[in-house]
């Protein structure tokens, strides 16, 4: 269907290599004419030092204010991605230390925080984030450390946001019947949160500022893989003198999550994560009158029309899948490009994920860090072997990979069609699906044959055709000539079965108050 | 002497615009409050519910698109068609739930007044709940609500003209296609109201009307996989919670909006926030530069 065919030769991945070692996995000889870098490109190492700064060999959960071994008296181990190796020892949260941390939250809610004024609330939030901003920089150490994310991310992009979520929502708490003509906000009560770990730091800022700032008490989960800076966020809470039982932080597996959303005394449940999990959450509460949001999968679409600006698209095609090593639920994951320009495009890609960087996460110059735990480069290559064997072309990046740790390079398959499985499930790795149309009624009818609806893409110099095809996406966030752009004024959140609910913005704050 | 013989009608469905009787061949028995039969209406089925669902799903493209200043022109036609037509629907609440002709007045007069109300909202709620966002970066960044598409409403049994009607207006004043469960005990005068919509502008597929048992049709609208949204206001717990078990299917959203009898005819159910359940929040991000 490709105007013009563009000769790759498929990758052969055995279920066998592919499972065992795909960083040894044949890559497409890149045969026609294409860049050749020389040693220009290789860089001095420039990591960024984490010798200075402390872990402690082991965290514990936060409830009511203090750092508190486990009910279970067990920890599991958080290990960096990259290298294996183990940073420290997590609490194994159970159902009574969620209990506990449920009733010092309601205590807190009851006795503390729903009747301080806004201001003070305020106050809080203020502090948070100035201790936030000047502990920057080890945050993002510890998130690159423990989640495998490039330091250029952490450092320029999830602290950044993270500051700004909690400056931003900090001055809603004492606004907040400004953001609801006619009604008079009151806070929910307890609210049980529970954050995947793509943006361990950042999804627990979203989830935690705007409940504060409406006045909630809080009780949050953070991903298995990466709990450590969310304690540390814990710390800081305490630095701040954030009153105890405010927020509590307990660390665990996936039954700690359940014990949250099952506890009676849950007002209200917000969960980010799989549409899978999300789904089991939304049959949990059933029948009870707890409130739920739910931030869940997606499968965008990025639409490349012919009057696109084509360097800046594909400088959008790349931050759109491979920012975050695509662990993004928002990711540009399907790349729908028009006949005309797909060689031109497919030329440009297959050069530009040669020049992405993969490698040590804390070396400022790494585009591609590591791939957050085992199961996950488990599915990815399980993914993208489905992909091949239903006869789309596999092209890679030529680069080596780290010997330990786990990786997965920048991948993108042509010749994929809407029947496959990697242009229908969500990948949540560096992988990206191109496909192509001609008018742009199919760009839209493909864009949103998927059960998601989470984000879009659209590409053109023409301004009516944006707002056209904006308004025609079934997604809750379209990105127009740019992609995967986030900032806490903008609410961001799914249509369909990427989940309901906004966070983030004046929309984000109904989600935690109650209006009647 | 010979008395003439009143004609009876039965009460249909109404689906895509037209009156179709419950494909399954099946009636019921309307009563009025006092046990006294008055006529009968169908009695949908799961396979009338699944039509009623291609019809929503087929409006919802042409009625989403229309400008917010003509939906309000058409609601604001029904509820014009409705003032027309207001001593017919007075005398059938009155017959089914054998309250005062005044009393049945007050309910048609509050109806067509909402209904007016809530015209007036399709080209506001935009503004008044969308917003333009400040963000850091040099973007333009903009948030505005659009239509969730295909909303089952299901209308408690009392108030059955004015609480349907405030339910119904706030789906559709955005652009949903609405499917309404009428009231189960008195469902006649949602009948008649269907057949006044029928004459108003409002495209056929809009509001789309099933009377017969609520039980029997909620298993199917919870596992139905081309339901956006579903607004409950039938007030019964175990319905509800079958209902809400829909979330987990297919995520379609559920939000309960039950009222007392009394409260239906207060301001409480002209609470513009409720427009917002079956909306979703589509935000907008563009480069500035030259």
């Amino acid at each position: 269907m490709a105007a013009t065919k563009i000769k790759f030769k498929p990758v052969k991945l055995s279920a066998k290599r592919a499972v065992a070692a795909p960083r040894h996995a044949p890559v497409i000889p890149l045969n026609d004419r294409r860049l050749n870098f020389g040693n220009k490109w290789d860089y001095a190492p420039a990591p960024e030092d984490s010798k200075n700064y402390i872990i402690a060999p082991r965290h514990e959960l936060f409830i009511n204010g203090k750092f508190t071994a486990p009910h279970s008296g067990k920890h599991f181990d958080t290990i960096n991605p990259a290298t294996e190796d183990k940073i420290t020892e997590i609490a194994l949260g159970d159902a009574e230390d969620v209990d506990l941390a449920v009733r010092a939250a309601r205590r807190a809610y009851e006795k503390v925080w729903s009747k301080m004024p806004g201001r003070e609330r305020g106050k809080y939030l203020y502090r948070i984030a100035r201790i936030i901003q000047e502990k920057s920089r080890e945050l993002a150490v510890l998130e690159t450390m423990d989640g495998g994310k490039p330091i250029k991310e952490t450092r320029d992009v999830d602290l950044p946001i993270v500051a700004a979520h909690f400056f931003y929502h900090a001055g809603w708490a004492d606004k907040l019947q400004y953001a609801f003509p006619g009604r008079t906000p009151r806070p929910l009560g307890v609210v049980g949160q529970i954050i995947p770990w793509n943006f361990p730091l950042l999804m627990a800022a979203w989830k935690i500022a705007p409940a504060l700032a409406c006045g909630n008490t809080v009780v949050i989960k953070p991903s298995k893989t990466t709990s450590l800076t969310l304690v540390r966020l814990a710390q800081i809470f305490q630095e701040a003198e954030l009153p105890e039982g405010v927020v509590n932080v307990i660390t665990g597996v996936g039954e700690t999550g359940t014990a949250i959303v099952k506890h009676p005394d849950v007002n209200k449940i917000a969960f980010t994560g799989s549409t899978e999990i999300g789904k089991q959450l939304a049959q949990m509460v059933v029948g009870t009158d707890k409130r739920i949001t739910l931030e869940l999968g997606g499968k965008a679409a990025n639409i490349v029309f012919e009057d696109a600006p084509i360097d800046q698209a594909i400088e959008g095609i790349i931050a759109g899948i491979y920012f975050n090593m695509g662990h993004v639920c928002c990711a540009g994951s399907r790349l729908l490009v028009q006949e005309s320009i797909y060689p031109k495009v497919v030329k440009k890609l297959r050069d530009r994920i040669q020049t992405l960087r993969i490698g040590n996460p804390l070396d400022k110059n790494t585009d591609i860090g590591a791939i957050n735990n085992k199961p996950q480069l488990e599915k990815i290559r399980e993914l993208v072997q489905s992909g091949a064997d239903e006869g789309a072309e596999v092209v890679q990046t030529q680069c080596k990979l780290p010997e330990r740790g786990y990786w997965y390079p920048p991948t993108f398959l042509t010749g994929v069609t809407a029947s496959h499985r990697v242009a229908q499930e969500e990948i949540f790795g560096p992988v990206l699906s191109v496909m192509t149309f001609r008018t742009p009624e199919e760009a839209v009818e493909r864009a949103n044959n998927t059960p998601y609806g989470l984000s879009a893409g659209v590409w053109t110099d023409k301004g009516s055709k944006i707002f056209k095809i904006v308004h025609q996406l079934r997604a809750g966030v379209v990105w127009a000539n740019t992609y995967n752009k986030f900032d806490p004024t903008s609410p961001f959140g799914g249509y369909k079965e990427s989940g309901f609910g906004r966070e983030g913005g004046i929309q984000g704050l109904a989600a935690y108050c109650r209006l009647d | 002497m010979s008395t003439r013989l009143d004609v009876k009608k039965t009460y249909k469905l109404y689906l895509g615009g037209k009156f179709p009787r419950s494909e399954s061949g099946r009636y019921l028995p309307a009563k009025s409050a006092k046990g006294e039969h008055l006529d009968n209406f169908a009695h949908a089925s799961r396979k009338d519910f699944r039509d009623a669902v291609v019809a929503a799903r087929s409006a919802v493209a042409g009625w989403g698109n229309a400008s917010a200043y003509n939906r309000g022109q058409i609601l604001y036609r029904a509820a014009e068609m409705l003032q027309n037509r207001a001593a017919e629907l007075v005398a059938e609440i009155a017959r089914s739930t054998n309250v005062s002709a005044a009393k049945a007045k007050r309910e048609v007069t509050l109806a067509i007044d909402r209904l007016v109300h809530f015209a007036g909202w399709t080209d506001k709620y935009q503004q008044v709940f969308g917003s333009v966002n400040p963000v850091a970066s040099s973007h333009f960044n903009f948030s505005t609500p659009e239509p969730t598409g295909v909303v089952v409403v299901l209308a408690p049994d009392e108030p059955s003209l004015l609480a349907l009607v405030s339910l119904v207006a706030p789906v559709i004043l955005s652009g949903n296609a609405a499917i309404v469960i009428a009231s189960e005990k008195f469902p006649l005068p949602a009948a008649t109201f269907a057949e006044i919509l029928a004459t108003s502008d409002l495209p056929g597929g809009v509001v789309n009307l099933l009377t017969g048992k609520r039980a029997e049709l909620v298993p199917h609208i919870a596992t139905h996989m081309d339901v956006n949204a579903i607004v409950d206001g039938a007030g019964d717990a175990e319905l509800s919670a079958k209902l809400q078990a829909g979330t987990a299917i297919n995520l379609k959203r559920y939000s309960k909006y039950s009222l007392a009898p009394a409260d239906w005819f207060s301001a409480k159910a002209e609470n513009p926030y409720r427009i917002l359940d079956t909306v979703e929040f589509k935000t907008a991000w563009h480069p500035i530069g030259v």
